[in-house]
This record gives C-alpha cells, structure tokens and sequence, in this order.
C-alpha cells in the first residue's frame, strides 16, 4: 500500500480499496494520512480514560451514531443479576455506564440481551459491513475483517482521538496475501488453519501488514470461520486481516438488524461487489498455506507461534536454529513443565474453556456439542463453556446446546471474555494446564501460573472427553479398537 | 506533553525477546481508570523474582530500558506505555516492537528506538560489564550512546517530530475539522450507524 496513491488506475486490492475510500486526507512529507473510521466499538477496560481526556478538554464525542459500547471484559459470568463483587471491577463498569450517558452513547449492559464481547456483538447485530474501517481498543478487532472491513486494534489515546475526531492518523500498511488453497479434512476447522499460518510466519512475521486471507479453503468457509481466522492475525503481529466479501457475507448480513435494506442493500452490495483485490494487483508478500495437509493443531509454547500438529511431540529446543526462537523455546517448556519429545496427545489437562472473541459464535458452539453429545466429560477436568453474547446464549439454548453442555458435566456461563485473559473470577490456578479455544497462550494470561494449549473448539471438545490433547480423530479411532 | 530531546539515565538490560504486553503488565491491573499509579504493576509477574534484573539495586532509577526483539507484542493496552513511563522509563530500545505498542509509546512521550539487532547485543554488554553506567538517547541525532559505543536508531519521522515538539494529536487533527466534515457530506447513507437503535427482526423470538 505503499504506493497507493501513484496511479489511478492500477490494480488494487482489497484493502488498498478500503483505505482509498476512507481518505480524508493524504499526508506529504512522512506525515500519516488521515483515515475516516466508520464504526467504533468501545468497552469498559480501555475506554475510561479517553472520555476523561474528552472531558479535560472539553470536547465532544463527534458521532455517537457510528460508536457503541458493551461490557465485556472484567464481567462476571455467573449471578450477573448481582452486584459485581470485585470492587475495581464494578468501578470500571459504572464508569462506562456514566461515559456511556454522559456522551450519548449506545451502550449494551450485562443482562441486556444484546450484551457480550465487542467482536461478537459487531457482527451480529449487523453493524459490521464490507468496506467499512474498524476499530476498538483490544487488539483483536482485527476479528471484523472477516467482512472485508479494514478493522484494527487502537490504544486508549487512539479511542480519545476517534471520539473527538471519527479519524485516525495513520500510515499506510503494506499488504501480505495469504494463500490457502485446497480442502479441510473433516476435524480440521479455520482455529487451525490460523495457528498453522502464525507457526509458519511467526509472531512478528506480519508486523507492518494487513494480511489477506485468500483462496479456496477460505472461500469455503462460513462467517464464524473467518471470523476466527482473522480475529488471531494480530497473533502473527498484523494489526489487520481481511477477507474479500462474497455471497456468504451477504447471507450472513442480510437482514440484520442494522444491515441496509430495500434499495440500499441493493447499493451496498453493488459497491461490495467492487472491493474484491483486481486481478493482477500485487502484494508486498505472499504465503501458501496447503489445506489438504492440514491437521488439528496445539501450541505447546507461550506465544501462539510455538504451535505443531496434534500427532507430534514437544519439539527439541536443541534443534531450533534462530537463537531467540530457541531461547524463547527453552523458557516455554520450563514454564509450561513439559518435556521436548513428549507426545502432545500425552499431555494431560486440568481444565477445558471453550470461549473467547475467537471461537464462542454459534457454530462453534455447535461443533463443541456436536462432538460432547451423549458423552461425559473426564473426570477431574474442569469445562467451562462461555458464549460470545447474551445472543449466541439465548440462540444456543433454543437449540438445546446448553442441556447438552450440562449433562456432559460442563459449566454452562453467561457472555463475556472470561477465561481467555481472566480479568473476571475465571482464572486458572498457578499450575494448572488448560486446553482452550482462546488466542494467547501467554504466561499467566489465563490466571497466574496458569498453561495454556491454544485448540480449536472440536480439540477442545474431544480433549474433555478424554482428559488429554485430542481430537475428533482420536475419538474415532477408539471406537473401532472397541 | 512534554518536549523531549534527550533522555540520560541508568539503562536496564532485558534480556528476553517476545516481552508481550501482558508481560508488561497483567491484565489483573488494567480495571484502573486513570492513567497513573501503574508503576508497581510494570512486570508484576517476574518483579516477584528477587533476581530479575529491575529488582537489582544498581539499576534502580532506571530512565532506559534495552530489551530483545519483538517487545510490546500482543494486547493493544496502553497500559503498558502509561507502567513503563510511570515506573519512570522515557526510552525503549528494541530491534523490533509490536505495531500497536509503538503507536502507543508515541502518543505518551515514550521513545520507542528502534536498533539493528546487533546493536542491542553492544548495549547490553556495555551496560552489563558497567551496571548503572548513564546511557544518553539523542532524540535529534538518533543515536544511543553507553561509553564508548554509539548506535544509531530508527523512529518514523513523525513520530520524533511530535516527540521533540511535544504535539497534542487531537489538536492536530482537528486542525484539519473542515476537511473531515466535508468527507461525511459524502459518506453514503447505507453505511452503517449505531443510532437510531434498529431492532432484529427475530427479536423476541429468541
């Protein structure tokens, strides 16, 4: 994108196209360009002190028709008609419901059915179109461009810019196209295709870039699968990931609470039909990911690059040429007490969370039941299945999903982040290993101490079924050695 | 903000690579909701080992911080800019930072320098054969400078800009109101709004 506004004609691609069109101004002289943000998502953790900036100085927030609020992160998710008892918490929240009323800001409160995690909400209430620019003070914003939206993480005195602004300085991306082409095999789900791509770039591999996932697996996959595929991009250093909109975009939109109707549907899918990357538009990058050779995928590490198949072991870090990689390999293993050559399948589990703005939409739901049902889980591990929104819960229980996650002798929670960075009262214990469908598998994240095995929401089912790593495919296999 | 053109003061040689910003700072601290007092949670995790490196008496003070590649990776928080300045860091030097953490350290007068990775080997030999040596960061020069030694760093031109000028963003920004205003008159109708709020059409049914 470097090179975005020599020509006015060349081929583009998508996200080229998207920051064209958000141009408010072009910089000069290594000043940033100015980009129009269409649509601000704002939650309790990393808002409160931008509206004090606002306030400070006296100004307003410039569109509260394109900026909402929910409550998210430090929520509790049992007895949410209660008090919040941790006091820094409840602290935290008030204050976005006083900014919330005193800025004129749509808000989404725990209980209110369109709470939940801000990367749940987005999308299904429609808000989240191709197109348009994204952003929200948490990192994994990047989830929204799974729309074809240009949709990426800010920090709080970026949030305080937008609301008094709607525009963002910023500097062009260059662009990485990531190929994946063929067909998964059944088990194989888009978690895995995320974390093969982040092993094979690496965790700094997408710094500077928007990543655009391209090709045939991609294409095939439903909302919810892009979703998570774009959701991690920032796991491999990219601020943004996007997918090129398509039919199943607009099945997913339409009808959508605020998705355009009648005659500027019509519009709006005849612009989205233009945003696509042009034929022979080049990249700044590019990588290839096989699909057909896909296999569910673990970490065993502490940062989501340190990830192999589920049917390998713990690698040596002895072999790891790259002296920081190996260094970083050495601490993970001690931290997270395994041993290199330790089959992954080997590896016992405490807990279980099914969760996080990654993997907690419907279908992902549906996959973890769908393998759960009849079963019961291992004994001694913990389940804790989290949905994404009060919504995704309600829609869950109309299905029956949440009888099923109960007799499996899981816990059945209500919306938000949960365990994924344990903010709330959902925490691991120090030592304790847990196989979640979360996106970081930092130290401590999930709970001081805690390890974590980044999985897709079918690994995660299988693996509380059998009380270690597994998948799907491993259920199988037991059933014909019965 | 502050001007600044020079940091000197005790450098602290961080010998990790991947320092993500929950390593900065936990997300059990992020429920503050005012920009200082972040100072005890700068680390919190390894700041409970005796030996690492902030703990020991010959860096306290410490104004620069020297760490591996890819720092401030991970989570957007910005706490981690406002726990690094108010522990009392003006500088940090990596061979690579995470993208959001940089914009960040910007926006907050912390000088995110940039250097070949090399060079931070030089700097933490210097700093560590000579603990609590004064290291100088030259803002209008780019250059870091411990002893004998003198790397040069990089920083987007803006950036250093803003930094030695000690530029308000917003401000600037809204310098530019008219054109912003006149790019809304052509944004298109159908694009969405959060206000008035729409209703889904299954409502109630779920």
């Amino acid at each position: 994108m470097s090179t975005a506004h020599t020509s006015a004609d060349r081929p583009r691609t998508l996200a080229e196209k998207v920051w064209r069109d958000h141009l408010v101004k072009q910089g000069e002289d290594g000043t940033p360009d100015l980009i129009y943000i269409d649509l601000h998502l704002v939650h309790e953790v990393t808002s409160p002190q931008a509206f004090d900036g606002l306030r400070m100085a006296g100004r307003p927030v410039r569109r509260p028709d394109l900026t909402i609020a929910t409550e998210d992160h430090n929520t509790p998710t049992l007895e949410i008609d209660k008090p919040i008892a941790d006091l820094t918490s409840r602290t935290q929240i008030e204050t976005l419901r006083r900014n919330a009323a005193e800025f004129g800001i749509r808000l989404h409160s725990l209980g209110d059915k369109e709470q939940g995690i801000v990367h749940v909400v987005g999308p299904q209430l429609g808000l989240t179109q191709p197109g348009i620019t994204v952003v929200c003070g948490d990192s994994h914003t990047s989830t929204h461009g799974a729309f074809g939206a240009m949709a990426f993480g800010i920090g709080t005195s970026e949030v305080e810019h937008v609301l008094a602004t709607q525009t963002l300085p910023l500097k062009p991306f260059k662009t990485m196209a990531i190929n994946v082409e063929g067909t998964l095999r059944p088990g194989v789900t888009a978690k895995d295709i995320i974390l093969a791509v982040i092993a094979k770039i690496g965790t700094g591999g997408g710094q500077g870039y928007v990543l655009e996932y391209r090709g045939s697996a991609i294409r095939a996959l439903s909302m919810d699968g892009r979703m998570t595929i774009c959701n991690m991009s920032i796991e491999a250093g990219a601020r943004a990931g996007m997918v090129a909109p398509d039919e199943t975009t607009y099945a997913y939109l339409k009808g959508r609470a605020h998705a355009p109707e009648g005659d500027d549907w019509d519009a709006a899918v005849e612009y989205w039909n233009t945003l696509a990357t042009d034929e022979g538009a080049s990249f700044d990058a590019e990588v290839s990911i096989d699909a057909d050779a896909l296999e569910p995928f673990v970490t065993w590490g502490t940062n989501p690059g340190q990830g192999v198949s589920l049917s390998e072991s713990v690698p040596d870090p002895a072999t790891i040429d790259d002296q920081h990689e190996r260094a970083a390999a050495e601490r993970a293993l001690e931290y997270m007490d395994l041993a290199a050559g330790t089959p992954l399948k080997d590896i016992k589990v405490d807990a279980v969370f099914m969760g996080s703005c990654t993997n907690s939409r419907i279908e992902d739901l549906r996959a973890f039941a769908s393998i759960i049902k009849g079963k019961q889980k291992a004994e001694g591990v913990r389940v804790m299945v989290v949905p994404g929104s009060a919504r995704v819960r309600l829609e869950a229980e109309a299905e029956g999903l949440d009888k099923v996650i109960t007799d499996f002798g899981a816990e059945w929670r209500f919306a938000g982040c949960s365990m994924c960075l344990g903010m709330n009262p959902d925490q691991l214990s120090p030592g304790e290993r847990c196989a979640s469908t979360s996106n970081r598998n930092f130290e401590g994240r999930q709970g001081k101490g805690g390890r974590t095995h980044l999985v897709s929401p079918l690994v995660a089912a299988a693996t509380a079924i059998r009380g270690t790593l597994s998948s799907p495919w491993d259920l199988q296999n037991e059933g014909e050695a019965r | 903000m502050q001007k600044i053109t020079t940091v000197t003061g005790v450098a602290v040689p961080l010998r990790r690579s991947n320092v993500d910003t929950d390593q900065i700072i936990p997300a059990v601290f992020l429920k503050r909701v005012t920009k200082t007092g972040f100072d005890d949670a700068l680390f919190h995790g390894w700041r409970q080992d005796p030996e690492f490196v902030l703990n020991r008496p010959e860096f306290q003070g410490a104004k620069v911080l020297i760490a591996g590649p890819d720092f401030g990776t991970g989570s957007s928080r910005e706490h981690a800019v406002w726990a690094l300045r108010d522990y009392g860091f003006d500088v940090v030097v990596s061979s690579r930072f995470g993208d959001i953490f940089r914009g960040n350290a910007g926006k907050q007068g912390l000088v995110a320098a940039q250097v070949a990775y090399e060079d931070i080997e030089r700097l933490w030999a210097v700093v560590e054969a000579d603990p609590g040596i004064d290291v100088t960061v030259d803002l209008v020069a780019r250059t870091v400078s411990a002893g004998a030694l003198t790397v040069a760093f990089d920083i987007d031109d803006y950036t250093r800009w803003r930094l030695l000028e000690g530029l308000d963003d917003i401000a600037l920004t809204l310098r530019d109101e008219a054109a912003i205003a006149e790019f809304e008159t052509h944004r298109a109708a159908w694009r969405p709004k959060t206000l008035p709020i729409r209703e889904p059409a299954e409502s109630g049914s779920l």
